[in-house]
């Protein structure tokens, strides 16, 4: 295998309701990208384009739809799609490409535009429960998150206050993001009387519906180095998909994403990820799956995540920053685009370049993790510089 | 420290921009059906929801009882084709009191909170959950842990659907 090496990122804004539509958006991300370390289309030998339901857009096949924008066109292609996992993912995808010698350059693109669908993207999510035996409950998006939520809590007596704690440091960071689609600081307070959606879940402890595309350019080790004094590595890569029998597994903890995680770790040849790891971006749709997943993640011991939350362990100032991007809950969540945002952001802050919420004292490795579909699958990328 | 963070792009729009007439929009809409089959195992435990029985498989290998019932055991990749009946009562795993429709709509005044919890089910292996609804309690008094057993629709009412199964009450 060979060694590949992240040498440019780009994104655009994070905003409820875009003008561009999708294709617009892919191309904004990935000329970006391009621009960033100075190529053009013609030096890209193929493209990973990802991209969450087809039920968004209501363009079937619309991966195909989107190669314009994507640059993919005339060119080895392939569409992502792991659901939320989609953004991390395609890192993993694009890193198959590269390192097995079939292409020196990939180009990574996520694009999602949620605002298209009405009333309300949530709705689209109602197929994902089983056809048979769950949709003639009529049951909502949100239930799965809520009856995990509840249970992670009961799980170690984690309160609502403790979750909100994650959603109040992840919109701080995120207030510092460019592209960040939120201006206001948010309090515990806020949290927890933010309008009841799903008990456990209020209104605060979930990240927005957004339009957005992030991109990544990947390069074989000696193009890397050639393009950029300051590549940064993609050291592991992991993921994992357990069953679609949601209901019968211990949903305190997530499994496949310890799987995925060992994956990773091992790859990078990390013995000690609580103690290697720099910074962390752990998927956080909702405030208590940030916590959730540095649990999976080996990042923090089980029920013992809120205590050094508390503690400022995972502050900007702490040992192991968690989301300094802001994450989805202070960036947005574009699903597909939004992991790929946490991988961007692992690019500009290993090579310092993160601007005013640069993470102190020379952070060195990094983690980004995705999560998706019927609490199933993740994925993993520990980058380093 | 210098700020290289690259951002193109994602013109927001407010409400207004499209009230006003600003930016067109193009509107469809999609109609789509699907018959589907049940298949093997879930065609047998819906028969039986029918007649007010709740059937699980059983794996000869590694002696799960499994619901909802499946033609193999996924862990072991053998066929589970042991059929046992199991309870129709269990323990709240967990819940949920969720106040928004399917499409994010608020819940009217005079409309109750929908209860979903994951149930285990008495007979089934540790763990064995299903979604289902919760009934003829106080949201406020819900607890993980509780004990509840299924109310079933009148016979005659019954289609051979989960929904047999109007919900689970507290006992």
């Amino acid at each position: 295998m060979r060694k590949v090496a992240m040498v440019g990122a780009g994104m655009t804004k994070f905003v409820r309701r875009a003008l561009e539509t999708p294709k617009e958006l892919s191309y904004e991300a990935a000329k970006t990208t391009l621009d960033s370390c100075g190529l053009s289309l013609d030096d890209v030998d193929c493209v990973a384009h990802g991209t969450a339901p087809d039920a968004f857009d209501g363009i079937h096949q619309n991966g195909e739809y989107m190669t314009c924008g994507s640059g993919g066109w005339n060119k080895p292609s392939m569409r992502v799609f792991v659901g939320g996992a989609t953004g991390v993912h395609a890192i993993v995808h694009g890193w198959h490409h590269v390192a097995s010698g079939m292409f020196d350059t990939c180009l990574v693109v996520c694009e999602e535009k949620m605002s298209s669908a009405m009333p309300h993207a949530q709705g689209f999510f109602l197929t994902i429960f089983d056809s048979i035996t769950e949709r003639a409950l009529q049951p909502n998006l949100l239930w799965i998150f809520a009856l995990e939520m509840n249970r992670y809590m009961e799980r170690y007596g984690y309160t609502k206050e403790d979750m909100a704690l994650a959603a109040v440091n992840n919109k701080r960071n995120g207030l510092k993001h460019p592209a960040s689609q939120f201006a206001d600081e948010v309090s515990v307070e806020d949290v927890i009387n933010s309008e009841m959606l799903a008990y456990p879940v209020s209104r605060l402890d979930v990240s927005p519906v957004s339009d957005g595309a992030a991109a990544v350019l990947l390069a074989a080790e000696p193009v890397a180095r050639r393009l950029t004094d300051k590549p940064v590595w993609l050291e592991g890569v992991g993921w994992n998909l357990d069953t679609a029998y949601w209901a019968t597994r211990d949903l305190s903890y997530p499994r496949y994403l310890d799987k995925a995680a060992r994956m990773a770790y091992e790859m990078a040849g990390i013995r000690e990820p609580d103690k290697q790891i720099d910074i962390a971006e752990p998927y956080d749709p909702f405030d208590y799956k940030a916590l959730h997943h540095m649990e999976g993640l080996q990042l923090s011991p089980r029920g013992k995540t809120v205590e050094l939350l508390r503690d400022g362990h995972f502050g900007m100032d702490g040992n192991m920053p968690m989301c300094p991007s802001g994450g989805l809950l202070g960036v947005g969540n574009p699903i597909a685009a939004a992991g790929t945002m946490k991988v961007c952001e692992l690019y500009w802050q290993l090579r310092g370049e993160a601007g005013e919420r640069q993470v102190p004292g020379n952070p060195r490795l990094g983690l980004a993790q995705a999560w998706g579909d019927l609490m199933q699958v993740s994925s993993v990328v520990v980058a380093g510089i | 420290m210098e700020e290289k963070v690259k951002v193109s792009g994602g013109t927001g729009l407010s409400g207004e921009d499209i009230k006003s007439g600003k930016i067109f929009l193009m509107d469809d809409s999609l109609d789509c059906a699907y018959a589907w089959d049940t298949g093997v195992a879930i065609n047998r435990y819906l028969s039986e929801l029918q007649k007010g029985r709740i059937i699980a498989t059983k794996c000869r290998k590694c002696k799960r009882v499994m619901l909802p019932p499946r033609l193999f055991c996924e862990l072991c990749y053998v066929p589970s084709n042991h059929w046992v009946y199991v309870q129709d009562t269990g323990v709240i795993n967990t819940y949920s009191i969720c106040h928004v429709h399917w499409d994010a709509s608020r819940i009217g005044e005079n409309e109750k909170p929908y209860l979903p919890a994951v149930i285990e089910i008495d007979g089934a292996s540790d763990g064995m959950g299903i979604m289902h609804l919760l009934g003829e309690v106080d949201p406020d008094d819900l607890k993980i842990g509780m004990r509840v057993q299924a109310v079933w629709k009148p016979e005659n009412e019954r289609i051979g659907s989960i929904t047999d199964i109007k919900y689970f009450k507290p006992i």
